[in-house]
């Protein structure tokens, strides 16, 4: 399996996505902001970070950027496009995602472990995971996931809904959402699920040494269910 | 404007000085002259305070690749690996603008670290604030941790540990102390000696605007009441391009282009240029109508002066200025040749065609004052004999709680929640621990680091407590199984033109010097600060040590979380029952008298190198070491982290009880070992003349201390999390 990540300036996570990508069985390639192709790929990743210093608003001017162009038509066209913290904010500053990330609501910067249920496993990054909730790491200043009610019910409708945070066992009370976000929110698909942005960060769950190993269930399942 | 002597003075130089720059010169300096001269000879550049007691600190070692002199200091961590790393200080520019002086804090040290081709893989900090009474306390907390935050976030580099303390002695100068650590090949290290004629100069980085003109003369100085305008004098962060400059950088290193490079830190240009050229013993030739501005009509004094960020000076060799140009195009970078080293072994500045500085380097640096300060010594204070009828009078369990919701002891949790601390996918012990651990990366090894202080016993007796830090760094490094190599050093104290602080500062280092020579744990970097005083107060000395040690093997790595029920609790090293400058003795009986606890080197040393070959031969499940608050808080904390608990036996011995608890005896840990190797670890521990004692062993969550109190650990944990939570939500 082939995957990109890309880098834009600004972009901090895109080494820890190469490291996991590697580490699951993908070819990765690192793919700069400012070219025109992405390389053949079935995957392909927005890594997190602060892309143009977030000075703008979180997202915004990477998802101007040349590369883009074929990553939204590859998109377009099916293929599997995830989105990593501040991949995620470029997913929803694209309109790949609907939606929008607020600051989150107590105003700071979070860095912690936290549970996240899964919503819909008819995916192809979800389906075939034994377990339902699983221990993922967020680090955000804005993650706090905002829609109108009319998106929210088209949301809902469409079953976009990827990840909630929730406690660790499953429960998405308002008590466990870390920034705020409408509904717990952690996670979106497109409709067409090929698109999913999401605040958590497996990459950074991949080793029994760091935070946890959930995300390296996360991975194997992934790759398992492209082949 | 006309150079004379009181313009000398509104420039922070003495009159003396002045007159000494008149006859290096051999002339009246012209304004840019004289600004250079203030920049270079000031407190934070020059040390011409301390450099004399600074030298006889400890600095070289098997291990040391580079002591101080660069912009950091360089060890050995084997397999061609080093690790660059040196603390700072953003004190003043910090308590003016709290944000933007702790994120420019945070910036500047990283750039000290990449400039010598590191990449930065952890930071570190250590904060002092004033009384949490104090009106200005929590929004300067809060501004520090955002500022930290913000830079180190961007940056995409783990904050890893910290230390944060609250002490009346802060309120009108607060403590922003940053420290970086930086993986580099021992082969492709980079240092700042320029060398070789006409080799171009360039600029590369953010533009020069007017901010921070002066800094570093406004952190050679106390404050007074007319703070409020010095605010122009703090330099303004942007972490993206810093994180553009590092990745330039860094790609511009992997060739062969650079001679030599440097930072624009303090003093900006004027010390950047003026140190190249010194350690070459070259002169420089700079043409200020190159250098990129932000704003217009800056003068060649503004130019000289400002200290915007994120901003670097290369010497290249001839003919590598194209390829180089090219790296920092692509990251949209300022890339501006803005002059040629020269043989003149001057500095020589030219604007719009005429020649507005030229001055011989070695004035400005070889010859930059030097001041062998008056100091007082100080005497060591009476130990205070407390009453047993007041310790009976206390419950064990009040009293624990009271310590461990102390704003000094309770959890920082409410801190390092907001520093990204696991990017980079290498940080194995988090914020929290006794030192912050990062494998490097790709390797089996891991480095660990922890930043430690302990202004109130520097303030009882300035010896011991300088002795004391180093060891509990040393401590600190040894309770995760890591090997101490090296520390760096943040020297904060007040005026040193008082003879008491000056006093405090000479005793400090003396202690520091002690300890790092007899714990082989040499100083290889560091940064003095002086002038932490309002009008006549200063702080209390607050030297910052940052230790760096190294595990070979990560998954040896130690935690002080209890591990199992029915294992064993030991504690290593003896404790007398040591209650002056203790938090008991401070907080509880309010006695702010007495002497600190005695440090013990040789038993700091045996006891450690014990600790360590029990870790190494995989005895040890939880070690800890026992600090502030004693063993009790310790032991409280090991609880915590493990949600276990315990049944503690206070060994049969003279002391009372609440002395055996909240004594701050050093040289000890708590360690948590399988009760089938008691005997074995007894015996390594014998053998090596280690006092230890059994003090009890893990039960379910529920601390149980000689059999009357009982405290279950969500209590525990209640009294030692919640209060900063609290304390910062309005």
């Amino acid at each position: 399996m082939k995957s990109s990540v890309i880098t834009f300036p600004g972009s901090n996570c895109d080494r820890d996505m190469d490291v996991a990508l590697n580490k699951f069985g993908f070819k990765n390639k690192m793919v700069w902001h400012d070219d025109n192709e992405l390389p053949k790929s079935d995957l392909v990743v927005l890594p997190g970070g602060f892309s143009y210093g977030d000075y703008l608003r979180c997202g915004s001017m990477a998802s101007k950027s040349k590369i883009m162009h074929s990553v939204i038509n590859f998109a377009k066209s099916g293929g599997l496009v995830m989105g990593i913290c501040n991949g995620f904010q470029i997913l929803v500053e694209t309109g790949l995602v609907p939606g929008v990330l607020l600051r989150n609501k107590y105003l700071e910067f979070i860095c912690k472990n936290v549970f996240i249920k899964l919503a819909n496993k008819e995916n192809t990054y979800f389906k075939n995971l034994d377990k339902d909730v699983l221990e993922f790491h967020i680090a955000h200043n804005e993650g706090n996931y905002f829609c109108s009610i009319d998106q929210l019910k088209e949301i809902e409708d469409n079953n976009q809904i990827a990840i909630h945070y929730c406690d660790d066992k499953g429960q998405t009370e308002e008590q466990f959402n870390p920034n705020g976000s409408i509904r717990n929110i952690a996670g979106i698909f497109n409709k067409e699920k090929n698109v999913l942005g999401m605040m958590p960060h497996p990459e950074r769950m991949v080793d029994q040494s760091l935070s946890g190993e959930d995300g390296s269930i996360f991975f194997k399942n992934l790759i398992n269910n492209m082949k | 404007m006309l150079v004379n002597e009181k313009v000398a003075i509104e420039h922070g130089l003495k009159t003396d000085e002045y007159k000494k720059i008149c006859e290096l010169l051999k002339r009246v300096p012209n304004l840019t002259e004289l600004g250079i001269f203030s920049a270079m000879w000031n407190e934070h550049c020059s040390y011409k305070s301390s450099r004399l007691h600074l030298k006889k600190l400890p600095t070289k070692g098997k291990k040391v690749i580079q002591g101080p002199g660069e912009n950091a200091g360089v060890i050995d961590i084997e397999d061609g690996d080093a690790i660059v790393f040196k603390i700072e200080s953003h004190n003043h520019p910090s308590f003016i603008e709290p944000y933007q002086g702790a994120a420019t804090g945070v910036g500047g040290i990283m750039r000290d670290v990449f400039t010598m081709g590191a990449r930065p893989i952890a930071n570190l900090n250590s904060i002092h604030f004033g009384s949490t009474q104090h009106k200005k306390t929590k929004n300067l907390l809060r501004g520090v941790v955002h500022g930290i935050g913000g830079y180190g976030n961007c940056m995409g580099v783990p904050t890893i540990a910290g230390q944060t303390s609250f002490d009346r002695s802060y309120n009108g100068n607060i403590l922003v102390n940053a420290m970086t650590l930086g993986l580099v090949k021992k082969n492709r290290i980079f240092y700042s000696k320029a060398a070789g004629l006409n080799k171009p100069v360039i600029y590369v980085g953010s533009k020069t605007g007017r901010d921070g003109i002066h800094g570093a003369s406004m952190a050679s100085a106390s404050f007074d009441e007319k703070i409020e305008e010095k605010k122009p004098t703090v330099q303004v962060g942007d972490p993206f391009t810093e994180k553009l400059l590092l990745e330039a950088c860094l790609e511009l290193m992997a060739g062969d282009s650079i001679i030599a490079i440097q930072d624009m830190g303090a003093a900006g240009l004027t010390s950047s240029s003026i140190e190249m050229a010194s350690k070459g013993n070259l002169g420089i030739e700079i043409n200020l109508n190159k250098v990129p501005c932000r704003e217009t009509k800056m003068t060649p004094y503004e130019i000289m002066l400002s200290e915007s960020q994120e901003r670097m000076l290369i010497v290249l060799e001839n003919g590598k200025e194209d390829s180089a140009k090219k790296i920092f195009d692509k990251w949209n970078l300022d890339f501006s040749i803005i002059g040629k080293t020269t043989d003149s072994k001057n500095i020589e500045l030219f604007f719009d065609n005429k020649q507005v500085a030229n001055i011989p380097v070695n004035t400005l640096v070889e010859n930059s004052p030097m001041y062998d300060r008056k100091w007082k010594k100080a005497k060591a204070p009476k130990k205070n004999k407390f009453k047993k009828e007041v310790y009976n009078e206390l419950k064990v369990q009040d009293v624990l709680r009271k310590i461990l919701s102390n704003p000094n002891i309770c959890s920082k949790e409410w801190i390092w929640q907001q520093y990204d601390h696991t990017v980079m996918g290498d940080t194995i012990q988090k914020p929290g621990g006794d030192s912050g651990v990062v494998r490097v990366h790709g390797t089996n090894k891991a480095v660990a680091a922890s930043v430690d202080s302990s202004a109130v016993y520097c303030w009882a007796h300035p010896l011991t407590g300088g002795k004391q830090i180093v060891a509990e760094s040393w401590r600190n490094l040894i309770s995760v199984g890591a090997t101490p190599i090296a520390i760096t050093n943040c020297l904060n104290f007040g005026s040193p033109e008082n003879e008491d602080n000056m006093g405090e500062f000479v005793e400090c280092v003396q202690g520091i010097g002690e300890a790092s020579s007899y714990l082989d744990f040499p100083v290889v970097s560091g940064n003095v600060s002086f002038y932490n005083q309002t009008k006549e107060v200063g702080i209390k000395p607050t030297p910052s040590i940052g230790g760096v040690g190294l595990i070979k093997d990560y998954k040896k790595m130690m935690t002080m979380d209890f591990k199992e029920i029915d294992n064993l609790v030991l504690v290593i090293g003896k404790t007398e029952g040591h209650i002056d400058q203790s938090i008991f003795a401070r907080t509880i009986l309010d006695e702010k008298n007495g002497p600190p606890p005695e440090v013990n080197l040789f038993n700091e040393k045996n006891n450690g190198k014990s600790l360590l070959d029990l870790i190494e031969k995989g005895l040890v499940k939880s070690a800890h070491d026992i600090s502030l608050g004693g063993l009790i808080v310790a032991l409280s904390k090991m609880c915590i982290k493990g949600n276990k608990g315990i049944e503690l036996n206070k060994p049969k011995n003279m002391i009372n009880e609440i002395e055996y608890l909240f004594a701050e005896d050093q040289g000890r840990y708590i360690i948590e070992i399988n009760p089938k190797n008691l005997k074995e670890v007894k015996k390594i521990l014998t053998d090596n003349s280690i006092y230890h004692q059994e003090l009890g062993v893990i039960i379910d969550k529920e601390m149980i201390i000689n059999k009357k109190t009982k405290v279950t650990i969500d209590e525990l944990k209640s009294y030692n999390t919640n209060w900063l939570t609290e304390y910062m939500s309005y």
